[in-house]
C-alpha cells in the first residue's frame, strides 16, 4: 500500500479519524503522517475514484499535493494517465506497467528493494513470456541474416522460429 | 445451541488449534496477489470484466488439480448478508473492502477456513493461507500449491522484469505479504516495545497494532509483515521475516522472565484482577475485553492461572467482536446491548474450563 498523501513511499502509519460519527482510515508514510495537519484533512477529501470517473482532476489546486510529474503518460489499453495513477495509487490494468515504465522505475526503486523480479515464475504464463521474448529476438536476427545474405544461417533460424511458434500455439 | 457447539461450528482452524511457539505467535499468514492477463484491475472493472474474472475463477476451482486440495465453496459477496460478511472479516478471512463494497466481490473458502481466496478485491485474486502458531513456511507451501493449481486454468498477468503485476506497485513482483500475529505483553509492560518496533521498521518490515489505531495496540497484539515484494524471492522474504520474528520471540520471553523475577507481585495482581473482571463483570467493551484477555493469556503462559485453555485469547478476541456476538445471540444488538452480552459470553466461556487461580 502506498502512502495516500504523497504516493511515493510505502504507507507505514495507519490511523483512523472520526468526524461526525463517520469513521475514515488513512494510510500514510511516516513523513506525511508527521506533517499531517488540517492541510491533509482537506486534501484527503479530494481523493477517490469518483474524482477519477468524473475526470475532475483539479488536485493541483488542493493543498498537500506537489505538482504531478509524468504528465502526458497514458496507458492506451485502459486509458489511465500517470497523473490519475498518482491520485488513486493504483494502476488501471496490467499494461499500465509497460506504459508507465519510465516513471515507474524510479518509484519502484524507492518503494521496493530492487526492480528485477527474482521470485516465483508461473509455469504456464511464465514460459510463454520467455518463448515470446526468444521469438522476438530470433525474428530480428533473421532479418539481419537476410539483409547480410547469410542464407544458411537464416534457414536455421527459420526452423527455430517454427519450432517456437508451434510450442506457443499449443 | 450451547456455546461449546456454537464454537465447534463457528471457529476457523486457526482459532481452534495450536502450533509452534503459540504462546507468542497466534497465527502465521501468507497472502499472495494475482491478476488475470488482459483484464483491467478491479478499480477500472466493468460488470462484464468482473463476470469474466468470476467465471474464470469458477472454472479454475472446478478442475481436478484444484479440487484435490480440499473442499472449497465460492460465494458472491452480494449473495451474503452484511452480518455474515462482517463475521468473515472478524475471522480475518476477507477484508473490510469486500464487506463495505460487495459489488463484484466473491470469496472461495476451504471448509476448514485455512485457505480463503478473495476475488475482485483490490486485485483479481488474493490467495490467503492462515495457520495457527509460527508456520510461515508451511503456509507458503500451501499457498504456492493453491497458486499452481489455479494457474493451470488462469493466465496470470506476469512480467519478466516486474513479476506478478498488481493493482498497487507496493505488491508487485512476488505479490506476497507474509505476516505473523504476535502477542507481546511483556515488551509492552516493560516499555521496550516502541524501541523494538522502530528497529523493525528499519529492516524492511511493517508493524501495526492488530486492533486500535496506528502503532497503538489494544490487547498487545501486533502484526509484523514484509514490506518489500519485488527484488527478493518468496523464500528470502519469509526467511527475513522469520529471523526477525524469532528475535522478537526471544526478547518477549526474556522480558517475561524479567517481569516475573523483578515485579512478581505487581504482575500477579494485574493478571488476577483482569481474570476477576472477566469472570464477574456485567458489561465489557471491546477494548477492555482485549486488554483483560491479554493479561489472562499472559497469566496462563506464566503458570499463574491454571485450567483455562490457552486458546482463550484467540477464541474470545474473535467471538467478542460485534458481528460474531450478534451471530451467536442471533439478533441485532446495539453497542450498549453488545457490552452486556459480551460480558455474559465471556463468563460462560470461562465456566467451560476448570479454572484455578494460584
Ligand atoms: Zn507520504
Ligand atoms: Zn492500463
Amino acid at each position: 500500500m502506498l502512502c495516500q498523501n504523497c504516493h511515493e513511499r510505502p504507507a507505514t502509519v495507519h490511523f483512523t479519524k472520526i468526524v461526525n460519527g463517520e469513521k475514515s482510515e488513512y494510510r500514510l508514510c511516516e513523513q506525511c503522517a508527521r506533517e499531517r495537519g488540517d492541510i491533509f484533512a482537506k486534501a484527503v477529501n479530494s481523493f477517490g475514484f469518483n474524482h477519477l470517473l468524473g475526470g475532475l482532476l483539479n488536485f493541483e489546486s488542493s493543498p498537500g499535493f506537489t505538482a504531478p510529474a509524468g504528465k502526458g503518460l497514458r496507458c492506451d489499453v485502459c486509458g489511465m494517465t500517470y497523473q490519475q495513477f498518482t491520485q488513486v495509487g493504483q494502476f488501471g490494468c496490467p499494461s499500465c506497467y509497460e506504459h508507465f515504465a519510465p516513471r515507474l522505475e524510479p518509484l519502484l526503486r524507492r518503494i521496493q528493494s530492487a526492480v528485477q523480479h527474482t521470485g516465483k515464475v508461473p509455469a504456464r504464463t511464465g514460459s510463454h513470456v520467455k518463448l515470446r521474448k526468444d521469438l522476438e529476438r530470433l525474428r530480428k536476427e533473421l532479418q539481419q541474416c537476410v539483409a547480410n545474405e547469410q542464407f544458411e544461417r537464416a534457414a536455421e533460424i527459420r526452423d527455430q522460429i517454427r519450432a517456437l511458434e508451434q510450442q506457443l500455439g499449443q | 445451541m450451547s456455546l461449546g457447539n456454537f464454537l465447534q461450528r463457528a471457529m476457523s482452524r486457526w482459532m481452534r488449534d495450536g502450533g509452534p511457539q503459540d504462546d507468542i505467535i497466534l497465527t502465521s499468514r501468507i497472502r499472495i496477489a494475482r491478476n488475470i492477463q488482459d483484464i483491467p484491475f478491479p478499480i477500472l472493472q466493468t460488470q462484464g470484466h468482473a463476470n469474466q474474472v468470476l467465471d474464470t475463477v469458477r472454472r479454475a476451482i472446478a478442475q481436478p488439480a484444484f479440487t484435490r486440495l480440499g473442499q472449497f465453496e465460492m460465494v458472491r459477496m452480494s449473495d451474503m448478508p452484511l452480518l455474515d460478511r462482517q463475521v468473515l472479516m472478524e475471522k480475518h478471512l476477507i477484508s473490510k473492502e469486500l464487506v463495505d463494497k460487495p459489488r463484484h466481490g466473491a470469496v472461495v473458502l476451504r471448509d476448514d477456513e485455512v485457505v480463503s481466496i478473495m476475488v475482485n478485491e483490490e486485485d483479481h485474486l488474493r490467495i490467503q493461507v492462515i495457520m495457527p502458531g509460527l508456520r510461515l513456511k508451511e503456509a507458503w507451501q500451501l499457498a504456492d500449491q493453491i497458486d499452481d493449481a489455479l494457474e493451470t486454468e488462469i493466465p496470470y498477468a506476469f512480467h519478466e522484469r516486474y513479476g506478478y503485476l498488481t493493482a498497487c506497485p507496493t505488491n508487485v513482483g512476488t505479490g506476497i505479504r507474509a505476516s505473523v500475529m504476535m502477542h507481546l505483553p511483556a515488551l509492552v509492560l516493560s516499555g521496550q516495545i516502541n524501541r523494538i518496533l522502530t528497529a523493525i521498521s528499519q529492516v524492511g518490515l511493517t508493524v501495526r497494532g492488530l486492533y486500535g489505531e496506528g502503532t497503538e495496540s489494544a490487547g498487545n497484539l501486533f502484526q509484523v509483515s514484509n514490506q518489500v515484494t519485488l527484488g527478493e524471492s518468496e523464500e528470502e522474504i519469509i526467511a527475513n521475516l522469520m529471523s526477525v520474528v524469532q528475535q522478537l520471540i526471544d526478547h518477549e520471553r526474556q522480558a517475561r522472565r524479567m517481569l516475573l523475577s523483578e515485579n512478581r507481585d505487581a504482575l500477579e495482581d494485574r493478571i488476577c484482577r483482569s481474570f476477576g473482571i472477566l469472570a464477574y463483570a456485567r458489561r465489557m467493551d471491546s477494548k477492555e475485553t482485549l486488554e483483560r484477555l491479554s493479561d489472562v493469556r499472559l497469566g496462563i503462559d506464566l503458570g499463574i492461572i491454571k485450567g483455562v485453555s490457552a486458546g482463550i485469547l484467540k477464541e474470545l478476541m474473535i467471538m467478542t467482536q460485534p458481528a460474531f456476538l450478534q451471530k451467536y445471540f442471533n439478533q441485532e444488538l446495539s453497542p450498549a446491548e453488545r457490552d452486556v452480552r459480551r460480558a455474559a459470553l465471556i463468563r460462560e466461556r470461562l465456566r467451560m474450563d476448570n479454572t484455578e487461580v494460584r
